[in-house]
């Protein structure tokens, strides 16, 4: 049974629709990851799903309750953005008073060493650099022992290795059985970490796929790059099962095409005795997948 | 319960981190006692204010400025720049309600009041001879009342507005003319009798006549305490129907 479910939910603020149309839902143990372009509605919706906001219409379950219940403040742990700590409250006694919010809390020493924290306890909220609150917003979130998860923007402001880390914590969370859902805009970490993803542009849900799946939804565009060992002439390879064009960069041959075109270029020039030297193949990424995707929302919209 | 006493601690502890706040508020009301009752004019029988001595009135000013400053300039700034920083939010994604952080906020402001109060009633029995109050029961019930009536219209201020340096500004602009109907500058007893009148339906004119009635062994009078119980209803209706969390 899914530990969330949205279903056509709809905010509007004023004369901006935020969220025109969003529905999914979250299986239990999964990392569920929302992904979208600034604006997109991404953080309305969570802030809907984590009991802030109260839906135009649509209805949300969480934990089979209405996401206003009380009882799931100490089940779902939420991390948001833009939201502060008093300036001269220290790391330690953030810690100390949230795990006092909760019947059952995480050690925090140890959630603070798996965070970086354990050196800056005794450090006021407003001497701490921007990754370092982030970072302490994450402990915060999951010092309840939360079932639900919900981390909005994790990685914003952290450094390379920081936010490796923090991926690091993020599975270790998830391998303890806590469902996450994760807002994000950054395509290496949707793909590191999500099991599913839903792409949400312009307040509406426009793919809901594994990563890899998204991936391959979008007309998998691949380019072949190679030297042949011997001059080939374009008809060759034009007329092949698969392939679109055929351009020449000096010695070298760019074959673009679909999903099959490695195989029939491959299977050609071996017919042929050709070698195919520093053959490369470039391959739609994630990235590519998202772009294609929201970039048609806006063309939908628009038409 | 226990997380308001956390929370209540956490808060206290915030506040002793602000030396200003700690000494306008904790300090200060004593120290305008003290300078006053430096000055010997203030230290003899008055005819023109019915034989009191001026540093008698201003024991019952202090006490009333204590709470103005807490209730329009401390817990307003403090709760706005909380909603505009987006703790109030955080909060509200925990099992704490956000109420809990008000009571904290509130509990803090009333135990800084008590301390403040006492050390006024202090250095006034100690320092100049000024009497402890006479009625105790009347100064504990013109003291609550007085300070319902200061938090309940500095809640509203903090409901209103928009950032924490705006709630400052707006605390500051109710603390002078408040304070002068308390009789900060000129004390009530030499008000001309429309000002008076005027005073006494003021929220810190009725708390101020209230205190100095309890203080010189009297009930306070019943019109003081209805003025004053008035301000506690309609502001703090109006403060818990405006109040935003965000």
């Amino acid at each position: 049974m899914p530990v969330i479910e949205v279903d056509h939910l709809r905010k509007r603020y004023g004369d901006t629709l935020a969220v025109s149309d969003v529905s999914f839902t979250v299986e239990p143990g999964e990392i569920f990851g929302i992904l979208g372009p600034n604006g997109a509605g991404k953080t309305t919706t969570v802030e809907c799903v984590s009991g802030l906001r109260t839906p135009d219409s649509g209805a949300i379950r969480v934990l089979d309750r209405d996401p206003g219940d009380p009882a799931l403040r100490q089940l779902v742990g939420v991390q948001l953005q833009e939201s502060g700590l008093p300036d001269k409250l220290t790391v330690r006694e953030a810690l100390e008073l949230w795990s006092a919010f909760y019947p059952r809390p995480a050690g925090w020493r140890q959630l603070a060493a798996d965070l970086g924290l354990s050196g800056k306890l005794g450090e006021r909220y407003a001497r701490l650099s921007g990754g370092q609150k982030q970072r302490l917003s994450i402990a915060l979130a999951l010092v309840g022992n939360p079932r639900i998860a919900i981390l909005d923007e994790l990685t914003t402001g952290l450094d390379p290795q920081a936010r490796r880390d923090t991926w690091d914590l993020i599975a270790g969370v998830r391998d303890r059985g806590v469902t996450i859902v994760l807002v994000t805009h950054f395509m290496a970490e949707a793909e590191r970490l999500c099991d599913r993803l839903a792409v949400i542009d312009s307040g509406a849900v426009v793919a809901l796929d594994t990563p890899a799946g998204l991936v391959a939804r979008v007309v998998a565009e691949q380019r072949l790059r190679f030297r042949p060992s011997v001059p080939v002439a374009d008809e060759l390879l034009t007329g092949l099962d698969g392939v679109r064009e055929v351009r020449r960069h000096g010695p070298q041959v760019e074959v673009v095409g679909d999903g099959n075109v490695l195989q029939s270029v491959t299977a050609t020039l071996a017919a042929h005795e050709i070698i195919a030297h520093d053959l490369r193949v470039e391959q739609a990424t994630l990235d590519d997948a998202f772009v294609r995707l929201t970039g048609a929302g806006r063309a939908a919209e628009e038409a | 319960m226990s997380v308001l006493l956390k929370l209540t601690r956490s808060e206290l502890r915030l506040y002793l981190r602000e030396p200003m706040l700690v000494f306008w508020s904790l300090l200060f009301p004593s120290v305008l006692v003290v300078i006053l009752g430096c000055v010997p004019a203030f230290r003899r029988p008055e005819p023109g204010i019915g034989g009191q001595r001026v540093i008698d009135l201003y024991v019952a000013i202090a006490i009333v400025m204590t709470l103005a400053m807490l209730a329009f300039q401390v817990a307003p700034a403090v709760l706005a720049t909380y909603r505009e920083r987006g703790i109030l939010r955080r909060l509200a994604t925990t099992p704490a309600p956000p109420a809990v952080l008000l009571g904290a906020q509130l509990v803090t402001s009333m135990l800084t009041a008590i301390v403040s109060i006492g050390l006024v009633l202090l250095v006034g029995r100690l320092a100049f001879d000024v009497p402890l109050p006479r009625e105790p029961a009347g100064f504990l019930l013109a003291f609550l009342l007085t300070a319902a009536a200061a938090f309940a219209i500095g809640l509203l201020v903090a409901a209103l507005a928009p950032s924490g340096k705006a709630a400052n500004a707006i605390g500051s602009v109710l603390f002078f003319p408040t304070m002068f109907f308390a009789g900060l500058w000129t004390p009530r007893e030499a008000f001309p009798e429309v000002l008076r009148r005027i005073s006494d339906l003021t929220p810190l004119g009725a708390g101020e006549r209230a205190v100095a009635e309890a203080m010189s062994g009297s009930w306070p009078s019943w019109a003081s305490l209805t003025v004053l119980v008035a301000y506690v209803v309609v502001f703090g209706f109006a403060a818990a129907r405006f109040f935003r969390w965000e």
